[in-house]
């Protein structure tokens, strides 16, 4: 992972949402969402509860399949993909309720992000030599570069299911930054949090975009972090995009405004 | 005290992920191997090593294979017995049709074909989870039953359905005193628990746990739950098809299909239960539980000066099975090894109380 | 024609005696979300006891009756027994941890009940009559012979799905199990009482055991083999998917014709023994094309 310049330039549309449908039986969660992200910007997707915020990064995951429209990454315009084939083009995501594999420890958990990157042979693997094992701790050690660079070296062993809700949330980032995303899709990643973990991790969050340069997307309900971290800002309500642009263009758009007071409408 | 990491610095990623970081564990294991190997052919009484010592080590290692997918990878699984069979007959017809292969060549080759049948039966978990998979899998237990009692070409047209194996050779060394099996046994469970270890340490061991804590994160992560599954039943079954090969030529001699039915399977389901779900060492110390316990059972009455008679110990014996699952599950679900583990925390801290 | 519909009656009538043992696998995983692999132990153990009691009681005026209720009793008490032992301290654990508790169970129950009442076969006479009964006159010359007590199983199969159906849909105990079944927390916080619903539930279990274990052991005699059909009821739920009440009725139907049916038009090809398999294949193909069964819920996992 090559530093990034300080100055984050914003380059090109890296990815891009053409008129996505989702529809679970009657219920239509998103209706004609249109948007794109360029590389290296933080982009933000604001909206009030039920407004399909987590269901549109499911979308762009693979985890489900729109039933119109369709998403353009890297180039490659795709409908239905799984979300394995996602990990592999290089997009990573956080989960709003933790999704961390609770029978494993820290360390075990943050290796797993790395699983893409691992080819060592099955023989090589039952022995446990030659190539296994110097894949294993070259790993081992791209891994505990993210585990300084977030600060969690004192619980690296310590099974994540005894862990504060503040350390899980720390966890899944790290276990998604191991896989050297170019594309992150964050989750509420401030959720429960008091405000100096909070802080703490609009941080690394900054840092995360400063330099490794991954294009960042989140789903945050604390307008202030919105305010600070994210270049532009998208906004959904009952499933269609109300709002796009950079974040004082949005805080003054009056239908935005509409949705959060819960004006009728 | 005796019993800490103090003092012991890893300087290398390496040494940090080694098998035994601690020193008083490698001195452990070391003792236990000399014990194993050495202490335990010379003292031991012949009935203790047929009655007792071979059977658990090859209980042990179907545990062993047992737990890699139930515990590690989350697939239940109540075929057991089922891949046992498959393991054994696969054995025996490789030796009988083959003169000239080796029966320890044939256990391989019979694991193999445990293998293949194993990751047949796998694929429905590739759909279905918990009780589902439970009811495809005894449907392979049952299904394998007939197949093996009904289709006489597996116990080469014997008439009475019973067949009995050949003896065991390595090049010039026959396996015929209870010594030698024991000492065949115990290495290939050494072998293979090393093996196990070795997988599950790496890369494909931390994607079966990932399958089984959450496995829609797992994919997400770009592990593909088909590889996981299969290669869990892939591996499970090798392991518990050379442990049915073994059972059946090294312990047994001669067998019917009965062997091999589903009290088996739970037989073994509740080794992997009691000792510790997940744990390498949780199948050994299960196994052990299970095997000694019926015995102790067996003998509790005499001790105690009272009779009863032997069709109400099997009762006595199921209620408290019973019991002892029940037990286990709500006391301490993750079995004996969590125990153990405890007890060496503890370790840790004595002859000092904190 | 008349032989073919002989065969298929007697599937029917077995299918009923899977379903009467499936209703009460259904009554509990519909109400708690836990799949009882004890109910075949408690089919046999209620089975039993009544058995027993009935010898002991011979004197008196109607064994049957005074055994019926005493059996009863025995069933609720081992309900609430079961609840404050083994289903409490388990509570919010993760649905397998409860499955193998009642694999437990079903060993605790088997080694008990036989320990107290004897391991050997005993007759059950509950006094319906045996004469069978010819049907289908009309359509088949000599007509189809039918025992009465397998009609009467139908019918008493037939009122407690319409008994179970209706108070799981109409009453409030009913609502409560459904939200037990669905959520253990989420009821408790609801105010719901979880340990009073559980004895109540496994309570009717038991009854259902028990008349499942009536109709059985009138038919087969009352025997430790009883408990094995716990084992065959599995491929029933998957048919008939594990919540449904109708579809253990349909499911069990369906299994024990096609068992009979295979069995006698295909057995001799393959050498016999197609029934200890037919319906575990027949699960497996149901599991792959059609995991929750005919009747069944389909379950969507959210991210």
């Amino acid at each position: 992972m090559s530093p990034v310049p300080s100055q984050r330039s914003i380059g090109d549309v890296l990815l891009k949402l053409d008129g996505i449908s989702l529809a679970f039986g009657g219920v239509k969660a998103l209706d004609d969402v249109s948007f794109e992200v360029r590389s290296h910007e933080i982009r933000a997707i604001i909206g009030p509860n039920g407004a399909g915020k987590s269901s549109l990064l499911n979308v762009i995951n693979g985890v489900y399949h729109p039933s119109q429209g369709a998403v353009t990454y890297k180039g490659t315009t795709y409908r239905q993909m799984r979300p394995h084939e996602a990990a592999r083009r290089g997009i990573a995501r956080t989960f709003q309720n933790i999704a961390l594999f609770k029978g494993m420890t820290v360390l075990d958990n943050i290796m797993t992000g790395r699983t893409l990157k691992m080819h060592a042979g099955f023989l090589f693997q039952c022995l446990y030599f030659g190539k296994a094992r110097s894949e294993e701790l070259a790993h081992r050690r791209k891994v505990e570069h993210i585990i300084d660079f977030l600060q969690i070296e004192h619980i690296r062993k310590t099974p994540v299911g005894r862990l504060a809700y503040g350390l899980q949330k720390r966890v899944e980032l790290a276990r998604a930054l191991a896989a050297e995303p170019e594309l992150l899709l964050l989750d509420e990643p401030m959720a429960g949090m008091n405000l100096e973990e909070k802080e703490d991790m609009c941080r690394f969050i900054l840092d995360v975009n400063d330099e490794f340069g991954t294009t960042i997307v989140l789903i945050e309900h604390d307008m202030g972090v919105v305010m600070d971290l994210s270049d532009r800002v998208v906004v959904l309500d009952y499933g269609r995009k109300i709002g796009d642009g950079s974040p004082d263009e949005v805080r003054r758009n009056q239908a935005v405004i509409d949705a959060y007071l819960g004006v009728r409408h | 005290m005796l019993y800490r990491e103090a003092g012991q610095f890893k300087t290398t990623y390496g040494a940090d992920q080694a098998v035994f970081p601690i020193r008083q564990d490698q001195l452990f294991i070391a003792l236990w191997l000399a014990v194993g190997l050495v202490l335990v052919p010379l003292v031991s009484s012949e009935y203790l090593l047929r009655a007792i010592l071979i059977p658990f080590l090859i209980l042990a290692l179907a545990a062993l294979g047992l737990n890699l997918l139930v515990g590690y990878c989350g697939q239940l699984s109540l075929g057991t017995g089922g891949f046992m069979a498959v393991g054994a007959y696969a054995a025996y017809n490789l030796c009988v049709r083959i003169p000239a292969l080796n029966p320890l060549v044939a256990f391989l080759l019979a694991g193999g074909v445990s293998t293949l049948v194993g990751i047949a039966f796998g694929i429905p978990s590739l759909r279905i989870k918990g009780y589902y998979l439970a009811v495809a899998t005894l449907a392979a237990q049952f299904f394998l039953d007939w197949v093996f009692s009904r289709v006489a070409w597996f116990s080469n047209n014997t008439p009475s359905g019973s067949i009995t194996a050949p003896p065991v050779t390595l090049f010039e060394l026959t396996f015929d005193t209870p010594v030698k099996k024991y000492l065949l046994c115990l290495s290939i469970l050494v072998l293979f628990a090393a093996v196990a270890k070795n997988l599950v340490r790496g890369r494909i061991g931390r994607a079966w746990m990932a399958t089984r804590d959450m496995d829609v994160a797992a994919e997400i992560i770009g592990i593909r739950p088909m590889y996981a599954k299969l290669s869990a039943f892939a591996v499970s079954s090798f392991f518990i098809g050379v442990a049915g090969g073994l059972w059946a030529f090294v312990h047994l001699g001669s067998w019917e299909p009965l062997a091999f039915d589903v009290n088996r399977s739970f037989s073994i389901l509740f080794m992997v239960i009691i000792g510790g779900l997940g744990s390498i060492l949780g199948s050994f110390l299960g196994a052990a539980f299970i095997t000694v316990l019926p015995l102790v059972l067996n003998q509790l009455p005499q001790w105690l000066g009272i009779s009863i008679s032997t069709a109400m110990i099997s009762h006595l014996e199921a209620m408290i099975f019973g019991c002892l699952i029940v037990f286990f599950l709500i006391v301490e679900p993750l079995g004996l090894a969590r125990l153990w583990r405890i007890g060496k925390e503890k370790l840790r801290l004595w002859p000092f109380p904190y | 024609m008349g032989f073919f519909l002989e065969v298929v009656l007697g599937g029917l009538m077995a299918g009923v005696l899977y379903s009467l043992v499936a209703l009460g696998f259904v009554l509990i995983f519909k109400a708690s979300g836990v799949f009882n692999f004890a109910q075949g132990a408690m089919v046999l153990f209620a089975a039993l006891t009544l058995v027993r009691l009935m010898e002991i009681l011979k004197q008196t005026f109607s064994p049957f009756l005074i055994a019926l209720l005493l059996t009863i009793a025995v069933m609720i008490a081992l309900a609430w027994v079961i609840e404050r032992l083994v289903l409490r301290p388990l509570v919010n654990q993760p649905g397998i941890s409860l499955f193998m508790a009642t694999l437990g169970i079903s060993y605790i129950l088997d080694g008990f009940g036989q320990a107290v009442w004897g391991s050997d076969v005993y007759a059950l006479d509950v006094g319906v009559p045996k004469r069978p009964i010819v049907l289908f006159e009309s359509m088949v010359p000599g007509g189809v012979l039918v025992p009465s007590e397998d009609l009467a199983a139908a019918l008493i199969a037939g009122l407690l799905m319409l008994g179970l159906g209706v108070f799981f849909q109409r009453t409030r105990i009913g609502r409560a199990l459904r939200a037990v079944a669905d959520d253990h927390q989420a009821a408790q916080s609801v105010g719901i009482p979880l340990n009073y619903i559980w004895v109540i539930v496994w309570s009717v279990a038991g009854l259902v055991a028990l008349v499942a274990g009536i109709v059985w052991g009138s038919k087969l005699g009352v025997q430790f083999s009883l408990g094995l059909v716990a084992l065959k009821a599995l491929p029933v739920l998957i048919l008939g998917g594990f919540e449904s009440i109708v579809g253990a009725v349909v499911g069990g139907l369906i299994i024990g014709v096609g068992e009979k049916v295979s069995e006698v038009y295909l057995g001799p090809a393959v050498g016999g023994g197609i029934e200890n398999w037919f319906a575990y294949v027949l699960a497996l193909l149901f599991l792959l094309v059609r995991p929750e069964g005919l009747f069944g819920e389909r379950h969507i996992d959210r991210v």
